[in-house]
């Protein structure tokens, strides 16, 4: 038999997923769509953001919502210097472990910034909202550097 | 409890891409070579099936039970995947056979990732609330890892560079390697960063095959008349999926299943680790408490190239194949999945004699 | 904080992720002679069993196939259903009758539409012929065959269907 010809094809392959997001989930997310940001206590008092149901140690179930700010600090961050297409923003940018003020345990959300130099560890960042907010993570459309940070 | 032993491994050229071949066509050499080992005709022969792959990693939806074409499953034989890597397909084919109900298995992995955008298709395997709908790819995510270990002191770039260069210099002598050479430290720290702080030569560059092995009781083994290793230990713990709430600079999954497989019991020659990124290689050989005297990852590791969803089952394997050859006596072959070294398997081989 | 009456209970999720697809060499050897008219299929070196459409193996004996037989566009309703709902995308109207066909000269059945018929007598064991669209529209597709229409042939019994050689009902 002779050899085939290689036959290929570009295609796109969707999932319609719709989510049911439980009571913890979901008063965070209402949280995000009133822009407000809530974490929730774990057993031994951390607050961890956004919130899980259940204490990654005790198994115990959360219920203690805890408001923490709008601002963090940067505890890890990469810069992403070439984005990819599916990334939330089209310029080079950070992805950033950030503990919100309040919070003990960082969230995981992209970090706008004019270039790579002007980023650290520990630097000061701001959430900046989604013009609309309908309640989901990309309500909080990015974090930015804080005026005035150090 | 039933003594287990490894007595045929195989794995495929680790390519760039697997170019026509499908599912079917990358597993079958492979199996022909494991059953060749033995002397064995197909899976009829065997008493248990089972198989690791990730069918979004290529888009192809049941690509997992297409894969049991090459099997030879008429009549039915008894057959069971993993959405993981094989080495969890072999975790669970010990179980079956120390609880009796087989003396006899066949393990497989593959995957066909080049296919899709293989680290924003794994960005699908994270938090479906908080993570995933931002599309944070795995290279960023180890990234954020490399980070925390360079700033916490444990380790430089240099120190990564070093994993980098000694990886690559081993694979000169793997046959499918598909990246191996002699590449200086400074050379590697002389190229543009990446994702910052990684490097493209910190990443383990990804491919497409497969790779199989058969395990059975020790006295199928002597039956079959083949060299073998014991697998004298096995176990695997995961971590929280909240990276947040994770010491990113330690592996304590990794600590724990190398405490209870009994990594610690004996002299460790050989290390072959599954770590996808440089940084990652120094978390767990610090995790394993590995000394100068332990060759780590002589093949090259996944440096060589990092099959997904068979890299784990080929560290076991290539472990295997030092004992079998006499070459060494004692080894260690670690797995991982997920992001950050989440879950971590720990294997401990010896050699029978 | 909103009360209860607005909070978010669900969200949406889509997820769209990008592939470049391959069909593999058995398959693309089969699409690539299907575009010429040809149904070509794989026999097995060991039992001797023809596949069509071919995946490269004998999934009854585990070993690869290589050697490549055409096949005629004639076949066999193996089984059969008559589906009253629309297929999404499709412009075929229901009721109409899906069946799975085994051509002569292979030995297992692949599944294609059958028309040109009276949904009512439609029949396990009943001769089928192939309905091809016009030469010009071929590609690399299944849908080179329109579908499959009876045929005035004497039905096939039930012990002999994926049995018959390539030359058919008179062989």
């Amino acid at each position: 038999m002779s050899a085939a010809d290689i036959l290929s094809q570009d295609f796109e392959l969707g999932f319609t997923y719709t989510r049911s997001t439980g009571p913890i989930v979901g008063r965070f997310l209402t949280g995000l769509r009133d822009r407000q940001i809530f974490g929730i206590r774990a057993s031994d008092g951390r607050v961890i953001v956004p919130p899980m149901e259940y204490d990654p140690d005790t198994a115990e179930a959360l219920s203690e919502f805890v408001q923490v700010a709008e601002q963090g600090a940067i505890v890890s961050w990469c810069w992403v210097a070439q984005p990819r297409a599916a990334h939330p923003l089209d310029e080079p940018f950070a992805w950033a472990m950030i503990r919100l003020d309040g919070a003990d345990v960082p969230m995981i959300h992209c970090v706008a910034a004019p270039a790579e130099a002007s980023l650290a560890t520990g630097a000061r960042v701001q959430a900046v909202w989604a013009p609309e907010t309908r309640g989901f993570i990309s309500d909080i459309s990015h974090f930015e550097l804080a005026g005035g940070g150090n | 409890m039933q003594q287990i032993a490894i007595v045929a491994f195989s794995q495929s050229d680790c390519l760039a891409r697997a170019g026509a071949a499908n599912e079917v066509e990358l597993i079958m050499p492979q199996l022909q070579a494991v059953y060749a080992q033995v002397g064995i005709d197909n899976a009829q022969d065997v008493d248990f099936v089972c198989s690791g792959s990730c069918d979004y990693l290529q888009g192809a939806a049941f690509a997992f039970v297409a894969g049991v074409d090459a099997l030879g499953a008429v009549p039915p034989i008894k057959e069971s995947h993993v959405e993981m890597d094989a080495a969890w397909a072999l975790y669970e084919a010990v179980l079956k056979i120390r609880m009796g109900h087989a003396d006899s298995a066949l393990l497989y992995g593959f995957a066909k990732s080049s296919s899709g955008e293989l680290p924003i298709v794994l960005s699908q395997q994270l938090d479906p609330y908080y993570l995933a709908p931002l599309w944070v790819d795995t290279v960023s995510l180890a990234a954020l890892q490399a980070r925390l270990l360079l700033e916490s002191g444990l380790a430089s770039e240099r120190d990564m560079a070093e994993v980098v260069a000694r990886s690559r210099r081993n694979a000169l002598d793997n046959p499918h390697a598909r990246l191996s050479g002699s590449v200086s430290v400074d050379e590697l720290l002389a190229e543009d960063l990446f994702v910052s702080p990684l490097r493209r030569a910190d990443c383990a560059p990804v491919a497409d095959g497969a790779a199989a092995m058969i395990i059975c009781t020790v006295e199928k083994a002597r039956e079959w008349g083949v060299p073998y290793a014991l697998l004298s230990g096995i176990d695997h713990r995961i971590e929280t999926h909240n990276l947040g709430m994770r010491d990113l600079t330690d592996s304590v999954s990794t600590r724990l299943a190398a405490r209870a497989a009994g990594v610690e019991d004996g002299p460790v020659e050989v290390a072959e680790l599954y770590a996808p990124f440089s940084h990652q290689e120094i978390i767990l050989s610090r995790a394993l408490e590995l000394g100068d005297d332990t060759r780590v990852n002589p093949s090259g590791g996944v440096f060589a190239g990092n099959l997904m969803m068979a890299s784990g089952l080929s560290r076991v394997g290539e472990v295997f194949r030092r004992i079998a050859a006499g070459e060494i006596r004692r080894g260690v072959a670690h797995a991982t999945s997920g992001p950050c070294l989440q879950h971590n398997l720990v294997a401990v081989l010896e050699s029978a004699s | 904080m909103a009360d209860t009456a607005d909070t978010i209970t669900g969200i949406e999720c889509p997820v769209y992720l990008q592939y470049h697809f391959t069909a593999g060499r058995a398959p693309a050897r089969f699409l690539t002679r299907i575009k010429e008219g040809v149904l070509s299929g794989q026999r097995c070196p060991r039992c001797s069993n023809v596949y069509i459409p071919p995946r490269g193996s004998c999934p009854a004996c585990g070993v690869p196939t290589e050697e490549e037989v055409e096949l005629p566009d004639k076949g066999t309703v193996q089984s059969f259903t008559v589906v009253a709902i629309p297929i999404p995308n499709n412009p075929i109207k229901p009721p109409f009758v899906v069946a799975n066909l085994v051509l002569d000269g292979a030995n297992i059945s692949f599944i294609h539409l059958l028309s040109e018929c009276e949904n009512s007598e439609v029949r396990i064991g009943q001769r089928v012929q192939a309905v091809w669209k016009p030469r010009e529209e071929w590609g690399y597709a299944m849908d080179n065959i329109r579908y499959f229409r009876p045929i005035d042939e004497p039905d096939v019994p039930v012990a002999q269907i994926g049995k018959l050689p390539v030359t058919g009902r008179e062989g």
